[in-house]
């Protein structure tokens, strides 16, 4: 081996070492922190906590209701994701395999408004909703957030759809199957694929997701996590370790979910992006 | 094509129509109704355009507008960054798997947690600034959230520290999928790290460019009031607010319904408009492609 290849090697290496650290340090640093005593903080907001404290977790939990807003988060989360996969797969059933007139220029607009940024509709949906008693309530949040992410699931469901091969559905309709048990039985169990990618890019949407949350979702029982870690953080602002528990805890269902399925997320995440 | 009786596809779209027109269709024609009128409650007299003069005059929205162009010079940054981290990825550096893991958690972790957990990294006497003072940079230990000419800075800084994990998987997919005999010919023929980049890789990513710029501007036009509200809160002052929290103080802390829909009109403009722009450089490009 040349040593011109070697130091290029060692280039990078040390390049990629440093990015891997400044990425790990603000997780080290909300980690490390949740587990300092204020005192220890105050004294080193960078040493290694030592000896370790849990206490703060107990604090956390005694002071914020991360059981209740996790509970709502999931219900938003599923709700919607269930309610735009189905209205997705119904559309790109019949955009797919279906002659009717409109079908393009309904995939060209829904297509378009995956562009179009949610704050521009927050003020009208606020005021409608403020008409029709859907704020504060699971339902209009979850329409909300289903509506918002049916463009990218009919997008991306027309174009699984349509790489189905034809003759599979062909022998159903010979049998004598609806249009609905081709969808059904055909159709959605050949695209799981498909179906894993929105799963996982409208979940992590809506899961992270504060602004729609934080205006329609206004009273206490019914915050989701993100709008309730910013309302534990003003409760505990001064107390850095606390709050560091309970970032924490907030982050411990994504960190799972992604030890356990990075393979889906990085194929969902990257799936439709990728073709050239 | 399955054959069907006429009506039956339009009951098949029937929920997706009722659903895009609910979030959609009847609140962008609203916003762009309520702009014109000076609202309160659900309704209120058509002033023609007193909202988008009472906008114009309002200096914080000079600066807002301002604040969410001056994000978009960080698209070249992470776009540079990520296709960089991903081709080292894919050259097989020892451990490659183990950094692709590590450069993607960001993207994992929500923005508002972040947010947060920045927010006490940068603080005047946070974790950044006594690690500086320590190694003896003190000349950088700067007030990063207390200063005007800082905090817009600090939250871009966060914004591609998070979503360059999303850059550099979606680049490194792309590279996997890539036919690898034009890059072993290059390698054969003793062209260098930088040639085999631009001459070999670059083309071969053109596709996947377009794409990550386009959902990086529209990130940095829009998608970043969860940052920007758990980091700064759009201060000290005015010097990080952006176009999102404008419309979000003036419709929902203020209540100025009618100010914030003439903003969110102009939002809604700029980034059509912005889309449109890439669109028509991109056939303009393919055509040049078609000539060449």
């Amino acid at each position: 081996m040349t040593s011109r290849v070697r130091a290029g090697r060692v280039a990078r290496q040390a390049v990629l070492l440093l990015m891997a650290l400044l990425t790990l340090y603000p997780v080290w640093f909300m980690v490390s922190t949740a587990f300092k005593t204020q005192h220890q903080y105050l004294h080193n907001p960078y040493a290694v906590p030592w000896p370790l404290s849990v206490a703060n977790f107990g604090d956390a939990i005694h002071g914020g209701t991360f059981f209740l807003w996790f509970k709502n988060s999931a219900i938003l989360t599923l709700g919607s994701v269930i309610l735009s996969t189905l209205a997705a797969a119904l559309a790109a059933f019949a955009i797919a395999r279906m002659e009717w007139l409109g079908r393009s220029v309904f995939l060209a607009i829904s297509t378009a408004l995956m562009i179009v940024p949610p704050v521009v509709m927050l003020m009208p949906l606020f005021i409608l909703f403020t008409n029709l008693n859907l704020v504060s309530t699971y339902q209009g949040v979850i329409l909300i957030y289903a509506g918002l992410t049916l463009p990218f699931s009919i997008y991306m469901l027309t174009n699984f759809f349509r790489s189905i091969p034809h003759e599979l559905l062909e022998s159903a309709v010979t049998d004598g199957a609806r249009h609905f048990a081709i969808l059904w039985r055909i159709v959605l169990p050949l695209s799981a694929p498909a179906l894993v990618t929105l799963v996982v890019v409208n979940g992590l949407w809506v899961w992270n997701e504060l602004l729609i949350a934080l205006v329609f979702l206004p009273s206490d029982n019914l915050k989701t996590l993100m709008v309730g870690v910013t309302v534990f953080q003003s409760r505990y602002n001064l107390n850095v370790p606390v709050t560091m528990a309970g970032m924490l805890l907030a982050s411990v269902p994504m960190l799972l979910v992604y030890l356990f399925g990075q393979r889906f997320f990085i194929r969902g995440l990257t799936a439709g992006a990728v073709k050239g | 094509m399955l054959r069907t009786r006429p009506w039956i596809p339009y009951l098949y779209v029937a929920p997706a129509v009722a659903l895009l027109g609910l979030v959609f269709a009847y609140p962008v024609v609203r916003v762009i109704d309520f702009s014109t009128k000076l609202i309160r409650g659900a309704t209120g007299p058509y002033v023609g355009t007193l909202n988008y003069r009472l906008v114009w005059e309002d200096s914080t929205f000079h600066d807002a507008l301002k604040h969410s162009a001056l994000l978009l010079l960080a698209v070249p940054v992470m776009l540079v960054l990520s296709i960089f981290f991903a081709v080292l990825l894919y050259e097989r550096a020892r451990g490659w798997r183990i950094y692709r893991s590590v450069l993607f958690l960001p993207y994992i972790l929500a923005v508002p947690i972040v947010g947060i957990v920045a927010s006490y990294i940068f603080a005047l006497n946070g974790a950044l600034n006594s690690i500086l003072r320590a190694v003896g940079l003190e000349g950088l230990a700067l007030d990063w959230l207390g200063s005007e000419h800082l905090s817009l800075l600090t939250v871009a800084i966060v914004i591609v520290w998070r979503e360059i994990g999303f850059g550099i998987i979606l680049f490194l997919a792309r590279l996997l999928s890539m036919d690898e005999e034009q890059l072993e010919a290059a390698r054969i023929d003793g062209a260098g790290w930088w040639n085999r980049l631009w001459y070999v890789i670059l083309p071969e990513l053109r596709g996947t460019i377009e794409f990550y710029v386009v959902v990086a501007s529209i990130t940095m036009l829009a998608w970043v009031f969860a940052y920007v509200y758990t980091i700064t809160e759009g201060g000290p002052g005015t010097s990080s607010t952006v176009l999102e929290l404008y419309i979000y103080n003036q419709g929902l802390r203020n209540s100025l319904p009618g100010m914030a829909s003439a903003v969110a009109v102009v939002l809604l403009g700029a980034t059509v408009i912005s889309i449109t722009l890439l669109f028509i450089v991109r056939a303009r490009a393919q055509r040049e492609d078609v000539v060449a």
